[in-house]
């Protein structure tokens, strides 16, 4: 079984990212929701259409997936390669689509290099444009920047930008959280079941006590009484010697009461925020609960 | 069925066997080998041995070029993809397994027709320009011709079929190619046959071949496009 218990929902221009470790059962997703696998069981629908056999075809027309490999004819020009699938595709107007194409990922003058004599990078630019020819309803992009460099990546994931800004619904399967924290507006954690989704934001507050981060020069001397009765915070603790973890209900409430406390205390103060816990945070509470649950059912 | 997309498959196809060294290579040798023998052995004969050639069918041998030669291409068609990882693409877009293998297919048929027949045109004139007299006449006979001409597409549609059947199911290229060759070696064996006048050639024969490799082509792309299995192709198990 690759992945089971998996529901959600994608709306129509957003950018969904899918996340999870390796193996956890992204590409057989992304590959069942794209009528490349039959699924053993569950029920789906795609850009409008139930998953089901006899509409493999139309599904495939509405939407377009892009594969962690390009795939791309590499004894083929660019040129020669987008033709081909435009025909698959059966798109009107052949040459204004591919030049539109071409246009939106920074390719036009590349179209009749082969694709052999392509960086990583550009052949990833390429699939790209294969995969915007069809003017999908959903876009899959699998593991869209894996084995790119660093500036193949940015390039990479200033198309996906401007693609979901330009309203394309994105379904975005990824292991790099930074990636899905940039360009998702919602995002799924998937470790064989789903873990969770919904917007990072609301992740963060769901996974995680709201928290005030203090650093201060010196260590305080009496924190506890400082922290202590504050409107709007829980508890305290300390985060190194001169640093200090406060658990607050409301962050807005709380933070100009901390730091008046702090100043009638005489404590010099470096620096007061509230605590930012990345995707990452999320991503690894939720793999290490997943990790110690499969422990103790050893 | 899509001529558009058939079309986009066929055209693929050719331009990548026309940029792939390796398969043109292989694609020539087999012709040049099935051409030398029969040359050879027209040379060497007297203008005294054109009597014995009545019931001989020297150019029936040619044959075996429709046989084997598109093997080696329509083997690479679906395994050669699946291991250069182009497949997967291909197989998102909204194209009929019947229409992926009839395009493939028309790709490997079109150039096998053409080198098949380029072949015959060259050992018929060589043989007329440089065979001893009275040898020429002997050996080009209109029925041969006919024959030739009808059974050439008869036989490498059937080859072609075979070919493409074990690249959907094989793991590697030069398997798949192996496999093909081992697989066309009974055409081989029958028009060999039949060229030798071991299986005496008559139009009933020509007849009932016809339709027993029509039907063979009919059913074989059916049969492959059956064996056609994305779920396995793409995951590599099943």
């Amino acid at each position: 079984m690759a992945f089971e218990d998996v529901s959600f929902e994608l709306g129509y221009g957003e950018v969904f990212g899918f996340l999870g470790p390796n193996g956890a059962g992204k590409t057989t997703t992304v590959r069942t929701l794209g009528t490349l696998i039959a699924p053993t069981s569950g029920s789906a629908t795609v850009a409008g259409v139930r998953l089901t056999p006899e509409n493999g075809m139309e599904i495939r027309r509405r939407i377009s997936i892009m594969p962690e490999a390009p795939g791309l004819y590499l004894r083929l020009s660019v040129l020669e390669n987008l033709q081909c699938f435009a025909d698959l595709y059966g798109v009107p107007d052949v040459r204004e689509r591919i030049e539109q194409a071409l246009r939106s990922v920074n390719l036009a003058e590349r179209a009749h290099d082969l694709c052999g004599t392509l960086s990583k990078g550009l052949r990833q630019r390429v699939a790209l444009a294969r995969a915007l020819l069809s003017d999908p309803e959903v876009l899959f992009l699998d593991e869209p920047t894996s084995g790119l460099d660093p500036l193949a990546t940015r390039d990479v994931h200033e198309l996906i930008a401007a693609l979901g800004s330009g309203g394309v619904t994105i379904f975005l399967t990824t292991h790099r959280l930074e990636e899905a924290e940039r360009l998702c507006d919602r995002v799924a954690i998937l470790n064989t079941t789903l873990r969770t989704v919904g917007r990072p934001e609301d992740l963060r507050d769901r996974l995680f006590a709201k928290s005030l981060t203090v650093r201060t020069r010196a260590p305080l001397a009496e924190p506890g009484r400082i922290f202590g009765g504050l409107p709007a915070v829980e508890s305290w603790s300390a985060d190194g010697a001169a640093a200090y973890v406060v658990a607050v209900s409301d962050a807005g409430v709380a933070a100009p009461a901390v730091t008046r406390a702090l100043v009638q205390a005489g404590a010099d103060v470096l620096s007061i925020g509230e605590s930012r816990h990345s995707l990452e945070d999320i991503y690894l509470e939720l793999i290490d609960e997943d990790v110690e649950a499969g422990r103790r059912g050893r | 069925m899509s001529r558009r997309r058939i079309g986009a498959i066929f055209r693929k196809e050719l331009r990548e066997y026309r940029r792939n060294r390796s398969l043109v290579v292989g694609m020539a040798i087999i012709p040049l080998v099935f051409l030398a023998q029969p040359l050879v052995s027209v040379f060497a004969l007297p203008a005294s041995a054109s009597a014995q050639l009545a019931h001989r069918h020297e150019l029936l041998y040619l044959l075996a070029i429709p046989a084997l030669a598109p093997g080696l291409m329509a083997a690479y068609s679906v395994v050669g993809e699946r291991q250069q990882g182009t497949l997967e693409p291909v197989l998102t877009t909204p194209i009929r397994r019947e229409e992926l293998l009839l395009g493939k297919a028309l790709a490997v048929f079109l150039p096998s027709l053409a080198v098949s027949y380029a072949v015959y045109a060259l050992f018929l004139a060589c043989t007329a320009l440089f065979a001893s007299p009275g040898v020429a006449p002997a050996l080009i006979r209109v029925p041969d011709i006919v024959a030739q001409v009808i059974f050439t597409p008869l036989i490498a549609g059937w080859s072609i079929w075979l070919a493409i059947g074990i690249s959907t199911r094989a793991s590697e290229v030069r398997v798949a190619q192996q496999l093909s060759m081992l697989a066309s070696l009974p055409s081989v064996a029958v028009t060999s046959l039949i060229a030798f006048d071991v299986i005496p050639a008559s139009l009933r024969l020509a007849a009932a071949l016809g339709v027993v490799l029509l039907i063979l082509d009919r059913v074989g792309w059916r049969l492959t496009s059956a064996m056609f299995d994305r779920e396995r192709l793409i995951v590599g198990t099943k």
